[in-house]
């Protein structure tokens, strides 16, 4: 975690080479020689893996741009070749939709394993924060690449989406205008969505730089939530953290492979395969699956500008966490109480996820909006006065004693 | 060369504070155009120019769609039963009260000329459906009646009215 790089390339060139540029210090220091808690379980796996998906998604990105082409008459059109005309087209765009969704699987996974073991507390708030960060960049990448392909879905989720500003007072109209670049989504709009979905991968990408450099700087949580005090609680990166990583990605790899080429459509949704058509509305319009809570939480608001202040919120609440939760307890693992509420926590975000594509009826929206109060009373209510009430039970003395006393 | 800490303001304060005003106010100028190119460009707007629309071919209680600035406008040839409808309603009782009479143009209460957007989040509604005889949107199920204003759902308008005039008894301008 600190100190000098113990790396020594006994090679004479690579001698000469680090003395000017020493990456080779930096690699290994970061991911070679780098101490990592020996408690790591599973769950600690899917940073790796999104860093894995990232690198996915840019790679199949970048071939698919090289044959699609951003403008309203042609790209819908320019898709479809994709997928019939180009070599290997239909696995490279198959690859890229469905990589978006297993890259949100990844990191929702991700970010409940924070939560339950509190990762984000003291000394990693910024590193919860850049999190925070990247997570928003993906959802904006994930929702102007989905407007791209130009069919039904994408037209009128580009519409729905750009009119979430229209609720802000005053000046809502002039700025959907501003974004559309025309009176009504357009050729503008698609050109300008190509540019920035291009872009905002390389600005994830930097982002996941500093979100890496935070960890390497507070060290990795764990599951006891307390910071490794000893060489006994201690393993080196490579091979312990490596190998687990690579093992995890092989699983999550078989569960992409198997969506990619059993099910590449079933993620999806079938009116997005009929050109985009401005005059007409499809009958029922719900998002990708992984804006589906947040779309609940929209819809559960009888008022536009409430209900588009309630979508915001509930992920920007998202960056005050590290001060809502005020146990100082970090691990889900020696707290009773908190368990409860994070399952529940978690029952109700994948109740929202299915409560939203179903029609704002009757009964649903009495759970929307039940699951919504729910939903910001665990970080309003819960988390803040767990803190104080909760009775946690005692901590181990240090890492290596919880391993050994779990084995005896 | 040593530096002195004064508490005074000095001549090189000036020239620092004047400087770092002059930078700021060239980067925010610099920002101008960077943020006007994404507004409509100008054959946009010349496309947006206005429409003459003829009346005529609009049977009793049909509803056309037409295009204007890239957004659809209903047109409303409205029946005497649909204009009572629209008249009869307590004004006072809509979530935007509007009486029938500010949404058509005086002396031509037949014709009813919306844009077709949802107030809500920009669907289409569709037309003669729901319980106002209007429209409904399919997205989130707001309802609007005969004289495009919302009745039901979460919509927080009624539908917009597009700047037109009556040419003659049988043409418009819209725009």
């Amino acid at each position: 975690m600190s100190g000098p790089s113990t790396y020594q390339p006994t090679n004479r060139a690579m001698q000469w080479f680090e003395k000017r540029l020493p990456i080779g210090g930096l690699i290994h220091s970061s991911f070679v020689a780098y101490p990592t808690p020996r408690n790591l379980n599973y769950w600690w796996t899917f940073g790796g893996i999104l860093s894995f998906m990232l690198g996915v998604q840019i790679i199949t990105g970048i071939v698919l741009a090289m044959h699609y082409t951003p403008h309203v008459d042609v790209a819908f059109k320019s898709v479809e070749m994709i997928m019939r005309d180009v070599n290997y087209g239909w696995l490279l765009r198959y690859l890229h939709a469905n990589g978006a969704a297993m890259f949100f699987l990844a990191v929702y996974i991700h970010m409940f394993r924070g939560v339950y073991y509190g990762s984000y507390k003291e000394p990693r708030e910024v590193l919860w924060i850049l999190g925070v960060i990247i997570y928003l960049l993906m959802m904006a990448t994930g929702f102007m690449g989905y407007v791209l392909v130009w069919g039904q879905m994408s037209f009128w989720a580009a519409t729905v989406i750009t009119n979430l500003f229209s609720a802000i007072p005053g000046v809502g109209d002039t700025i959907v205008t501003w974004l559309w670049g025309g009176y009504a989504v357009g050729n503008p709009t698609l050109n300008r969505f190509y540019s920035l979905h291009y872009l905002l991968p390389f600005v994830i990408a930097g982002v996941v730089v500093l979100h890496v450099w935070a960890l390497h700087v507070a060290g990795q949580n764990n599951p006891t939530g307390i910071d490794p005090k000893s060489d006994k609680d201690i393993v080196p990166f490579t091979p312990y953290a490596t190998m687990k990583d690579a093992f995890g990605m092989s699983c999550f790899l078989i569960l992409f492979a198997w969506f990619v080429f059993y099910i590449p459509n079933y993620l999806g949704h079938a009116d997005n395969y009929i050109p985009a058509n401005p005059a007409v509305t499809p009958p029922e319009i719900v998002p990708e699956w992984y804006y589906l809570p947040f779309y609940a939480i929209l819809r559960s608001i009888p008022n536009k500008l409430l209900g588009v202040c309630a979508l915001f919120g509930s992920i920007g609440i998202l960056a005050f966490l590290p001060w809502l939760d005020t146990s100082r307890v970090k691990s889900g693992r020696y707290r009773p109480l908190f368990r409860q509420f994070f399952w529940l926590f978690v029952v109700a975000c994948v109740g929202l996820g299915w409560l939203g594509t179903k029609q704002p009826e009757g009964i649903y929206v009495i759970l929307a909006r039940i699951l919504t109060f729910y939903y910001f009373a665990f970080f309003l209510i819960v988390l803040p006065l767990l803190g104080i009430f909760e009775k946690t039970k005692p901590l181990p003395n240090s890492i290596s004693e919880s391993v050994l006393d779990a084995k005896a | 060369m040593t530096t002195v800490s004064s508490a005074e303001h000095s001549r090189r304060d000036f020239l620092y504070i004047a400087t770092g005003a002059v930078g700021a106010v060239g980067a925010a100028a610099a920002l101008v155009p960077l943020i006007a190119q994404m507004n409509p460009d100008a054959s946009t707007i010349a496309a947006g120019a206005p429409v003459e629309i003829d009346l005529a071919p609009i049977a009793d209680g049909q509803i056309v769609k037409v295009f204007w600035r890239s957004k659809p406008i209903f047109i409303f040839h409205r029946t005497k039963k649909e204009i009572e409808e629209a008249q009869k309603v307590d004004v006072a009782s809509l979530p935007d009260p509007e009486p029938d009479s500010e949404r058509v143009k005086q002396g031509h209460d037949q014709w009813l000329v919306v844009i077709g957007i949802c107030t809500h989040l920009g669907c289409i509604p569709l037309a003669h459906q729901g319980e106002y005889d209007g429209w409904f949107c399919p997205c989130h199920g707001s309802q609007y009646d005969t004289a495009g204003r919302i009745r039901k759902g979460p919509a927080p308008k009624n539908l917009f009215l597009p700047p037109y005039a009556f040419l003659s008894d049988t043409k418009i301008r819209i725009g």
